[in-house]
């Protein structure tokens, strides 16, 4: 009946995770009582999890994301306080089997379930906004997009406590992560997490790509898209292209666990090389999946905030591009030592040399942004400008790496996780916080506290230092990733200060929560509060609506006369010292709210977790499932509600009436 | 910031009609699905020496079974063809009949594929058997189950023809199906090509 499914699944002999259950156990339970009291489910269904408005869709994923981050935040502080104490006769307090878990479950958390929604869940936001768009292209599949990444979640965690998890890395290099050397069902979980979620992001891909090529207003032409949309452009295409080499990996590994299919096996001509060839063929450009969006958050910043334009916009378009393209070429890096040969080894080291070439033009391009502009170092800036000093070293100890011959010494060593998380932490989750920071007021329509934004940015500044720049260090010094146990005492000092260092990223976490609540208090505050939709004095389209805009963003589309959209209409409002003329309002078509994404990703996280348990019956009825969903989707006869014209006038004329009043502020001040 | 710039005429209009988005959003997504299914004859290509002493694919493809099924899936492109002329004519039965001309097709298709399959593995040429047979099973396999789905598709469109008429909505997912079921035609030609002929010569 339950197929592998018994007692037994339950680590009832591992206090760790059962304790950490029990507390996720108790606050999911507090929340759904809170909001059963309070009557909150009717809301919460009409408004979030039904609903396919890009911007409700991208305030959740953010959330998945700060959830996410924060559980692969409590494994890092477990990893490196466990290392501490594990050198030379100690043995640390995390078994082998254990400890190999929770770096696997980290990786694949941090990436899959932190960063990738998280830039998702911005993009989602922000892009039909700056290209003036009223939603993205495909409205019930984002939904869907967002609910399958949310089931791959769920199942990664709830290896917790049924089960266990990979013990493989984040990437399972075959033919460790065959059934003759991974027998449990952990390596079972990461391929059902990452295929479900990953059809997700597929898709998710698919609809922004179609959202910014086909959806721009009026007179949006590609070259006046803000850089933002020009790097989500090129994430996206990156997905599109590169998440169905993925899909085929995991199946192709999925096969061989369940069915004892050949394709990685040792035995019967398998070839585990091609796991990784294949895993790297999608996962370099995953890394620029990662970075690109990063990148335009922080042009936005650095221009919004230095009160200039963007300096060299087409150079920083073609950067980007170039980018898109070359990422595909330079996946042997990865494996430089696995016996390629000389030739081809150079030919590889090469080509990654050559990519830092564009992540340089950005480089000077961002600097000299904030040349000759008057720079306000309010939080989203503190934390570019930071981005700016850390990607600089990730890149170029990533260039070191791609030198064959040094990679022949530390590859895998502790230097290579120090590059990574340089990138990753510094460039990817640098960006993000700022893109947060930068876009909360839009979405809610008050702005984060900024001391606290600032304690939260200098304890992960110290945190990220502390913990990495001894990382490089130990990387020389011979010490290897993944160490259970630490066996040259020569280094606990390092050790040391790298568990002090994650200490003190927790404390920026924190901090950063305690922003979250202090500014959900203060929210009506004057300090806070944003009335007239443009907190940060901002240059593209989304700065011209409300905070939060109306679920239909524009009464009317923008017509768009050149870069910078929403600059020039605001600098000739200022000049003019009116507002342009009220439109001529018109009846707005806007999709209807529907179950189907949360149906859809329910079965899925079913089918997935049936199939690591093998529960068949199970598979075939929530299969089913699936395609009654769709079929109900599709069965739907309307499909757009009306907005009336008096229900736009009057938003629009809600927007308006601060913007008349501070314009008529500046008029009386003779700033205009 | 003195210059206003003077608006230029713009040389975008803004976004074309909802069916040409569906349209360009389904290429896109075919494309991703090209490059799955490139993944798979990447790894067939790969895998295609590791026999462990057992059959190569000279020795199990029979040539006859694959020429009956290349033929019904290329009429079949032809059936759907008609059909979607039908449609845009807004000629529902006979929509409705060359879609199931089509459906009939791919089932012929599946029947002669399942035929194939199940011949191999009495003869204990199995995708546990080798890589080579594990890619094998693999690729034609995922081609098997896109026409699987496609079938299923196809059904429920044809159900929703019957109830809905020739509505808007229905024409666009009409014509994102032609698009799927082509695909999968061009997919088939390479594999018959590569897998096939390629095999059954070398
Ligand atoms: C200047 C550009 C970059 C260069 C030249 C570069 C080079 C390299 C090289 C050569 C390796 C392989 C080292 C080894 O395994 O021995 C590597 C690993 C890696 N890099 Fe970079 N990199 C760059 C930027 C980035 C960026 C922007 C990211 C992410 C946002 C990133 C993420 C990673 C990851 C995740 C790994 C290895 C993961 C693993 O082995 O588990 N890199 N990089
Ligand atoms: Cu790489």
């Amino acid at each position: 009946m339950l197929g592998r499914l018994d007692w037994s699944a339950i680590p009832l002999h591992e206090p760790l995770p059962l304790a950490a259950a029990g507390g996720v156990g108790l606050a999911v339970a507090a929340s759904l009582f809170w909001i059963t009291k309070r009557g909150h489910w009717g809301y919460l269904w009409r408004e979030w999890i039904t609903s396919v408005d890009h911007k409700r869709i991208g305030v959740l994923y953010c959330i998945l994301a700060l959830l996410m981050l924060i559980r692969g935040l409590v494994d890092a502080v477990m990893m490196r306080t466990h290392q501490a104490v594990a050198v030379g006769d100690a043995q640390g307090y995390l078994p082998p089997d254990h400890y190999d878990q929770i770096f696997s479950a980290h990786g694949t958390i941090m990436i899959f379930f932190g960063a990738m929604p998280f830039i998702v869940g911005l993009m989602n936001f922000a892009v039909p906004l700056q290209i003036g768009a009223r939603d993205v292209a495909f409205p019930t599949l984002n939904a869907a997009s967002f609910w399958l990444t949310a089931s791959g979640a769920l199942l990664v965690n709830v290896s917790l406590v049924i089960g266990e998890f990979a013990r493989t890395g984040w990437l399972p290099y075959a033919p460790l992560s065959e059934t003759s050397y991974s027998p449990g069902v952990g390596v079972d979980y990461y391929l059902w997490a990452i295929q479900i979620a990953g059809v997700g992001t597929l898709l998710s891909g698919v609809n922004l790509v179609t959202t910014i090529v086909k959806l721009r207003a009026p007179g949006m032409t590609m070259l006046r898209l803000p850089m933002f949309c020009w790097t989500s452009l090129g994430a996206n295409l990156l997905i599109v292209a590169a998440f169905p080499i993925l899909t085929a990996t995991v199946t192709m590994l999925t096969f061989d666990r369940y069915l004892g299919f050949h394709f990685f096996t040792n035995e019967a001509g398998g070839n585990p090389m091609m796991f990784v060839n294949m895993i790297w063929a999608w996962g370099h450009p995953e890394v620029y999946i990662l970075i690109l969006p990063a990148f335009g958050i922080f042009s936005e910043i650095f221009s919004t905030f230095s009160g200039k334009p963007l300096f060299g916009y087409r150079s920083m378009v073609a950067a980007t591009m170039f980018i898109v393209v070359v990422s595909f070429t330079v996946w042997l890096h990865h494996f430089f030592t696995m016996g390629a040969g000389a030739d081809v080894n150079a030919a590889f080291g090469i080509a990654t040399s050559i990519i830092a070439v564009g992540t340089g033009v950005k480089i000077f391009n961002w600097i000299f942004t904030m040349y000759g502009g008057s720079v306000r170092f309010e939080t989203p800036m503190l934390w570019s400008m930071a981005f700016l000093i850390t990607f600089v070293v990730g890149g170029m100890t990533g260039v070191l790496l791609a030198v064959p011959p040094a990679d022949f010494v530390l590859h895998n060593s502790m230097f290579l996780v120090a590059h990574f998380h340089n990138v990753i932490v510094g460039g990817v989750v640098f960006g993000v916080i700022a893109g947060y920071t930068y876009w909360f007021p839009k979405a809610f329509g008050f702005r984060l506290d900024e001391r606290w934004g600032k304690i939260a940015f200098w304890f992960h500044m110290i945190g990220f230092t502390a913990v990495f720049v001894p990382m490089y260090w130990l990387g020389l010094e011979g010490m290897t990733r993944r160490l259970q146990h630490v066996y040259d005492a020569g280094w606990t000092p390092f050790l040391y200060v790298m568990a002090a260092g994650v200490l003190a990223s927790v404390a920026g976490t924190a901090a950063l929560i305690m922003q979250l609540a202090v500014s959900i208090r203060d929210r009506r505050d004057e300090r806070l509060r944003d009335d007239l939709g443009d907190p940060w004095d901002g240059r593209t389209l989304e700065w011209g609506l409300p905070s939060p805009p109306p679920f239909f963003n524009f009464a009317q589309l923008p017509d768009v006369s050149g870069e910078e959209a929403y600059w020039s209409i605001k600098r000739k409002a200022i000049e003019q010292g009116e507002l342009p003329e009220e439109p001529d309002y018109d009846m707005i078509e806007m999709p209807r709210p529907t179950p189907t994404g949360i149906f859809v990703a329910f079965f899925s996280t079913l089918i997935g977790f049936a199939c690591i348990w093998h529960i068949w019956w199970l598979v075939m009825v929530s299969g089913a499932g699936v395609y009654l969903a769709f079929v109900g989707y599709a069965w739907r006869d309307v499909h757009e509600r009306d907005v009336s014209v008096d229900e736009v006038r009057r938003a629009d004329q809600a927007a308006r009436a601060p913007r008349a009043a501070a314009l008529a502020r500046l008029v009386k001040e003779g700033r205009t | 910031m003195s210059a206003v710039p003077t608006p230029r005429r713009s040389e975008w209009a803004g976004p074309p009609a909802k069916d040409i988005v569906t349209a360009y959003g389904f290429w896109m997504f075919l494309i991703g699905d090209v490059i799955m299914f490139a993944s798979f004859f990447a790894g067939y290509a790969v895998l295609a020496g590791g026999r462990a002493g057992g059959p190569g694919p000279a020795d199990i493809i029979e040539l006859p079974n694959v020429a009956v099924q290349t033929l019904c899936l290329l009429t079949s492109t032809l059936t759907c063809a008609l059909a979607g002329v039908m449609a845009e004519r807004r000629r529902m039965a006979w929509t409705q009949l060359w879609l199931l001309a089509t459906g009939l097709l791919g089932v012929i298709f599946l029947a002669l594929e399942i035929r194939e399959f199940s011949h191999l593995i009495e003869r204990g040429a199995t995708p546990q058997r080798s890589a080579f047979l594990s890619g094998f099973f693999m690729l034609v396999g995922c081609h098997g189950v896109h026409v699987v789905a496609g079938i299923l598709w196809l059904g429920t469109m044809m159900a929703q023809v019957a109830v809905r008429g020739p509505k808007a909505y229905v024409q666009r997912r009409l014509s994102a199906f032609m698009l799927y079921w082509h695909a999968l035609d061009i997919v088939w030609v390479g594999l018959f090509s590569i897998v096939y002929i390629w095999g059954s010569i070398t």
